[in-house]
C-alpha cells in the first residue's frame, strides 16, 4: 500500500489537497481536503444586505458571476424585491455566458493537460494534423502551415530551456494516448482558446462594466439602464454587439470545443468506466423563462438516486444538511448530527497538524469543508448533475445531445456515470446554453422596442420598506452545480449569512456516518500506473472542476469565538 | 539569446513596425518620452527571460484571471512570454512534489533575480493553518520566495492590503504581503478587485526595460495607474460639475449617464486609471455600466467605503438643485480634496491614513546601485 499525497493540486481554483490509498496499482481509498479558510460569513455580519453580493461576489474570481446572483437572489427574496423582466434577462444572459466561458476555459486551460501530452505534440507531422481537423470540424484555421507554425512555436519554446508553466509535468506517461497530431490540434486550439475567452467575456464588461468581478448587479435588478435612444443605456448598437459576441462564442463552441472533447474522448473510452462514484445527483434548476414567483426553469432542477434517470425527485430545500465530523469545525451540539443551513453554526477547531507538516490525520477532522448531505446521503452536484437530470426531465434538445455524442463514441448511456461522462456533460451543457443565449438577447430587444426599459425594483430599494426581520434564501445553478445562499436580516442589517456551494457538496469530507463525499467516492478504484505521477487522480478529480474558493465554508455570523488551535 | 523575441515576434505574425508601435504606446502609458520607445525595444529583445514565480493565498484567482484578459493579444502574449512563469497554480501542468519542486528550483535557480507575484493576503491566525500548500503556511512560502526576490508584486487588493479576509472582524488574521513579509526591498502593490492587467502588463514592461520600479506613491503604487482620482478622469464628471445626478435606478438621468454620486460613487476618493484604461479591451469601465465605484483599489476599502450605496458623506443642502459650488466645496471638505489632483492618497479614507502612518514605505525615488549599473 502506497500513501500518495498530491499537495497542491493544481490547475484549479484555491487549494486543495488529495491523500490516497494506492494498491496494486488502484485507489483504495481517498480523502479530500481543503487547505485554506478566509471567513467571509463573519465578515457580512452587521453590514447593509445591499452590499452583500459585492462580498460574496469574491469568494470566487473564476466563477465571478455565481456568488453575486445567489446573494441578490436571496436578499430580494427575504425583502420581497421583484426584478423586472428586463433584469431577469440580463442575469440569464450574464450566467449563461459565464457557464459557456467557463466550461471551455475549463476544459482546455484547466483538464486538457491531463490528456494531452504536450511534448508528444512536437513530433507531430503538421500535414496529418491538418487532414485530422479537417476530418472532425470545418474551422477555418486548420492547414498545415498553420500547424506547422504551432509546432515550431513549441519547439523554440521548450528549445529555450525554460519551459514556464509546463516544466516537471507528466509527459510521456503510459497514461496519454493520444497520436501526436491530436496532442498537436489540442494544443493550437489550447492557445486558440486563450483567445477567444477573453474575447467572448466582454458580454460581461458589457453588462457589468468588467469581469472578473463585474459590478452591474443590484438587489431588486441590474445597474445597467435599458434605452434604445440612450449613449449611456444598454441600446440597439449594445444588442447588436451582445449578437455577434454570441453568435462567435457558438461557432467556437460548436466548430472546436465539441469536436476537440469528442476526439480527445474516443482515445480514452476506458474512462467512461473508471471515476464514477456516488451515483446520485442534485440539482436545483436555472435559467428563469418568466418572471412569475414559481418560474419555468429552462434547466430542470431534481434529483436522481442511484443512477435511476427513470424517476427524477423533486428538490427540497428542507433536506439539506451539512456535517462536521471530520471539518475543522464544530457544533454545540455535538459533531455526529447535521444541521440545516438556515439553523447551521460554524465554529471554527483546527485540530489539525501545525504547518509545516507531511501527513493529516485522516481519521480526525481533516478539511476546512464541511459535509453537506441531502437526505442525509452525500450527492454529486455539476455539468453531469444538470444534464442528467434534464435528460430524465424529458429537455428535447439535452435528450438529442446526450444521444448524438453516446452514438458518436459508440457507448451507451451507463457510459456517462464517470469520469469521461463529466467531460462530455459538460460540453453538451455549453453547447445548449450557447445556443440558448441569442433568444433572451432577441427577448432583450423584444422589450425595448414595447418601451419596456424598467431594470429594477425601486419600491423595495430603501429598507424602511423592509420587514423588521427577515430571511431568505437564493439557489443558483454555478457552472460547478448547485449553489444556495440564505440570509437573516434583521433591523436592515445582516444577521446571519450562510452559503453552501457546489465545490462543497463535491469535494467535502466524510460525514458522521464515514460516508465519503463525492471526490472521494470517484476516486475508488482509479487506476494509478506509477504512485510518483498519479496523473490518473488528476483526471478524476478535474473532471469535477474543482473550484476551492468557493467550496470553503465560510464563517458562520453567530459565532465570533476565537479559533481554538491544537498542536501535535 | 537576443534575437528571442523578434523571431517569436515573426512567427507569430507581429511586424516590427507593429512591435515599435506597441513599445510607443507602453511608452505613451508612462507618459515617457518617444525614444524611451526604442530603448524599451530594445530591451525587450535582449533581456534574457527573466523568471517568474505567482503564489496564490487567500486569494479566489480574480487577478489570475484577469491575467487571463491581457489585450493587445499578439503582442501582450509575447509579452508574458518574455518572462518565464515557472510556477502558477492556476495554469501549471505538474501538480503535488513536482509543482513545488519547479517552485524550489526557479528560485535557486535565479536567486536574487526572479520576480515574485502574490494574490492573496497571507493569514497568521491559528499558526497559518488558515492557509496551506503542501503543508507549508502562506507566510513561510511568502517570507521564502521574497527573501530571494529582485522584486515583489502584490496583485489587487488582498495582497496590496489585506482586501476583503482582512475586512472587520478579520477572523484569520489576514495581512497584506507588506505586513507579512516586512522589509522586502522593491514591493510594488497594484491593488484592484481585481488588478486591471493592463496596468500589471504595463508595470512588466516597464520593470524589464528599465531594470527597476516605476515611481511610487506612500502606499507603494506606481503613480502612473493610481496617480489620479478615478473622479479626475470620469467620462460622467461633467453631469457632477452640473449637479445633475442619478436619483434612482433606471430614472432618466441613469439612463442618460447623469453622475452616480448620489448613489454612492466612491470615485471621488479612489485612485486608479479605470476611467482611462478601462477594461476588457477597453471594453468598459464599472461607471460605464451604471454602477457606482466601489472603491476598490483603496486600501480597507471593504470597511472605509461601506455601505456602498451610501454617498461619500451627509453635505448639507447636497440635492439636485443645490448651490453646484457649495456641493464642490462639501465634497473637498469632507471627503478631503478629491478634486486636487496628486497628493490625495492619504485623504483616502481614515483608515488608508491609520495605515499609512503605521506602514509607511517610502518609495525608492532612486533605483539602487545596482540596478543603476544594469541600466546602463
Amino acid at each position: 500500500m502506497t500513501h500518495v499525497v498530491v499537495d497542491p493540486v493544481t490547475r484549479i481554483e484555491g487549494h486543495l489537497r488529495l491523500e490516497a490509498e494506492v494498491d496494486a496499482g488502484t485507489v483504495k481509498d481517498a480523502w479530500s481536503s481543503s487547505t485554506m479558510f478566509r471567513g467571509i460569513e463573519l465578515i457580512l455580519k452587521g453590514r447593509d444586505p445591499r452590499d452583500a453580493w459585492v462580498f460574496t461576489q469574491r469568494i470566487c474570481g473564476v466563477c465571478t458571476t455565481v456568488h453575486a446572483i445567489a446573494s441578490i437572489r436571496a436578499v430580494e427574496n427575504a425583502i420581497g424585491a421583484r426584478p423586472p423582466p428586463n433584469a431577469r434577462l440580463l442575469r440569464n444572459i450574464i450566467m449563461a455566458s459565464q457557464m459557456v466561458q467557463d466550461h471551455v476555459v475549463h476544459f482546455y486551460h484547466l483538464h486538457a493537460l491531463d490528456w494531452v501530452d504536450v511534448v508528444s505534440a512536437l513530433s507531430a507531422d503538421p500535414a496529418k494534423t491538418s487532414a485530422l481537423a479537417q476530418s472532425i470540424s470545418t474551422w477555418p484555421t486548420s492547414s498545415t502551415t498553420y500547424f506547422a507554425g504551432v509546432r515550431d512555436r513549441v519547439k523554440a519554446f521548450v528549445d529555450r530551456g525554460q519551459l514556464g508553466p509546463f516544466a516537471n509535468a507528466y509527459w510521456g506517461h503510459p497514461a496519454y494516448k493520444l497520436p501526436p497530431e491530436a496532442n498537436l490540434m489540442a494544443v493550437a486550439h489550447y492557445l486558440e482558446a486563450l483567445d477567444w475567452q477573453r474575447d467572448f467575456i466582454r458580454v460581461h464588461a458589457i453588462l457589468g462594466g468588467k469581469n472578473p468581478h463585474l459590478q452591474g448587479f443590484l438587489v431588486g435588478g441590474v445597474a445597467t439602464p435599458v434605452d434604445p435612444d440612450k449613449q449611456a443605456s444598454l441600446n440597439v448598437g449594445t444588442i447588436a454587439q451582445l449578437k455577434e459576441l454570441v453568435a462567435k462564442a457558438k461557432d467556437f463552441v460548436t466548430r472546436v470545443y465539441i469536436p476537440d472533447v469528442l476526439a480527445v474522448a474516443s482515445f480514452y473510452k476506458d474512462w467512461a468506466s473508471i471515476g464514477g462514484g456516488l451515483g446520485s445527483y442534485l440539482v436545483y434548476g436555472e435559467y428563469p423563462d418568466d418572471d412569475g414567483a414559481h418560474p419555468n426553469l429552462f434547466l430542470p432542477g431534481g434529483v436522481i438516486w442511484d443512477k435511476n434517470l427513470a424517476k427524477v425527485e423533486d428538490f427540497d430545500p428542507n433536506k439539506i444538511t451539512e456535517y462536521v465530523t471530520h471539518s475543522w469545525y464544530e457544533y454545540g451540539g455535538g459533531d455526529g448530527k447535521g444541521l440545516h443551513p438556515s439553523v447551521g453554526e460554524t465554529l471554527p477547531n483546527y485540530t489539525g497538524p501545525k504547518p509545516p507538516y507531511d501527513r493529516l490525520d485522516t481519521s480526525a477532522k481533516y478539511s476546512w469543508l464541511k459535509s453537506p448531505r441531502y437526505a442525509d446521503r452525500p450527492v454529486e452536484v455539476g455539468p453531469l448533475a444538470r444534464m442528467l437530470v434534464a435528460y430524465g426531465r424529458g429537455h428535447p434538445r439535452v435528450k438529442e445531445l446526450v444521444g448524438v455524442v453516446l452514438g458518436k463514441l459508440g457507448v451507451g448511456p451507463e457510459a456517462l456515470f464517470s469520469t469521461l461522462g463529466r467531460i462530455a456533460a459538460r460540453a453538451i451543457e455549453t453547447q445548449v446554453l450557447a445556443e440558448k443565449l441569442d433568444s433572451w438577447v432577441d427577448a432583450l430587444a423584444d422589450n425595448m422596442k414595447r418601451g419596456d426599459v424598467r431594470t429594477h425594483d425601486n419600491d423595495r430599494w430603501d429598507p424602511s420598506t423592509w420587514p423588521k426581520d427577515a430571511v431568505g434564501a437564493g439557489f443558483h445553478e454555478a457552472p460547478r452545480g448547485a449553489l444556495g445562499h440564505w440570509v437573516h436580516i434583521r433591523d436592515g442589517a445582516i444577521a446571519n449569512y450562510q452559503c453552501i456551494v457546489p465545490s462543497t457538496w463535491n469535494a467535502g469530507p466524510r460525514d458522521a456516518g464515514g460516508k465519503r463525499g463525492a471526490y472521494e467516492a470517484a476516486l475508488l478504484g482509479t487506476p494509478v500506473a506509477d504512485p510518483e505521477q498519479p496523473l490518473e487522480i488528476l483526471r478524476t478529480v478535474h473532471s469535477f472542476d474543482p473550484c476551492m474558493a468557493c467550496g470553503v465554508h465560510v464563517l458562520d455570523a453567530s459565532h465570533r469565538e476565537i479559533v481554538k488551535v491544537r498542536t501535535p | 539569446m537576443g534575437a528571442w523575441l523578434s523571431e517569436a515576434l515573426v512567427r507569430r505574425g507581429v511586424s516590427r513596425r507593429d512591435f515599435m508601435a506597441f513599445c510607443t504606446g507602453v511608452a505613451a502609458f508612462f507618459a515617457l518620452p518617444e525614444a524611451a520607445a526604442e530603448q524599451m525595444a530594445t530591451a525587450l529583445q535582449t533581456a534574457k527571460k527573466p523568471a517568474l514565480v505567482w503564489l496564490e493565498f487567500q486569494d479566489c484567482a480574480g487577478n489570475t484571471e484577469s491575467l487571463l484578459r491581457a489585450t493587445h493579444p499578439t503582442v501582450a502574449e509575447v509579452i508574458l512570454d518574455a518572462v518565464s512563469l515557472d510556477y502558477h497554480e492556476t495554469i501549471m501542468a505538474a501538480a503535488g512534489k513536482r509543482a513545488e519542486d519547479a517552485l524550489t528550483k526557479s528560485m535557486a535557480d535565479h536567486a536574487g533575480a526572479y520576480l515574485v507575484v502574490i494574490e492573496g493576503s497571507i493569514p497568521v491566525g491559528a499558526d497559518g493553518a488558515y492557509c496551506t500548500i503542501g503543508g507549508r503556511s502562506a507566510q513561510q512560502i511568502a517570507q521564502e520566495a521574497c527573501k530571494g526576490a529582485a522584486a515583489v508584486i502584490a496583485a489587487g487588493t488582498c495582497a496590496s492590503f489585506g482586501g476583503l479576509p482582512a475586512a472587520a472582524p478579520n477572523p484569520t488574521s489576514a495581512l497584506s504581503v507588506a505586513d507579512a513579509v516586512p522589509g522586502i526591498k522593491n514591493l510594488v502593490n497594484m491593488p484592484a478587485c481585481p488588478v486591471n492587467v493592463e496596468n500589471l502588463t504595463a508595470l512588466l514592461v516597464y520593470y524589464l526595460t528599465f531594470q527597476r520600479l516605476p515611481p511610487l506613491d506612500a502606499e507603494r503604487r506606481p503613480l502612473f495607474a493610481y496617480g489620479k482620482s478615478i473622479h479626475d478622469n470620469c467620462e460622467r464628471r461633467a453631469h457632477f460639475d452640473a449637479g445633475q445626478y442619478v436619483e434612482a435606478w433606471g430614472d432618466e438621468g441613469h439612463r442618460t449617464g447623469y453622475c452616480l454620486y448620489k448613489m454612492g460613487c466612491k470615485g471621488p476618493v479612489t485612485h486608479q486609471n479605470c476611467p482611462v484604461v478601462r477594461w476588457n479591451e477597453g471594453t468598459n469601465w464599472p461607471i460605464g455600466c451604471g454602477h457606482p465605484c466601489v472603491g476598490c483599489a483603496e486600501p480597507n476599502f471593504w470597511d472605509s467605503m461601506t455601505p456602498f450605496y451610501r454617498h461619500l458623506s451627509g453635505i448639507p443642502g447636497f440635492g439636485v438643485g443645490s448651490d453646484v459650488d457649495k456641493v464642490g466645496l462639501g465634497a473637498v471638505g469632507l471627503v478631503g480634496a478629491a478634486f486636487a489632483g496628486h497628493g490625495l492618497v492619504k485623504l483616502a479614507g481614515r483608515a488608508a491614513e491609520r495605515r499609512a502612518e503605521k506602514h509607511a514605505h517610502p518609495p525608492e525615488a532612486e533605483p539602487k546601485a545596482e540596478n543603476k549599473e544594469k541600466a546602463k
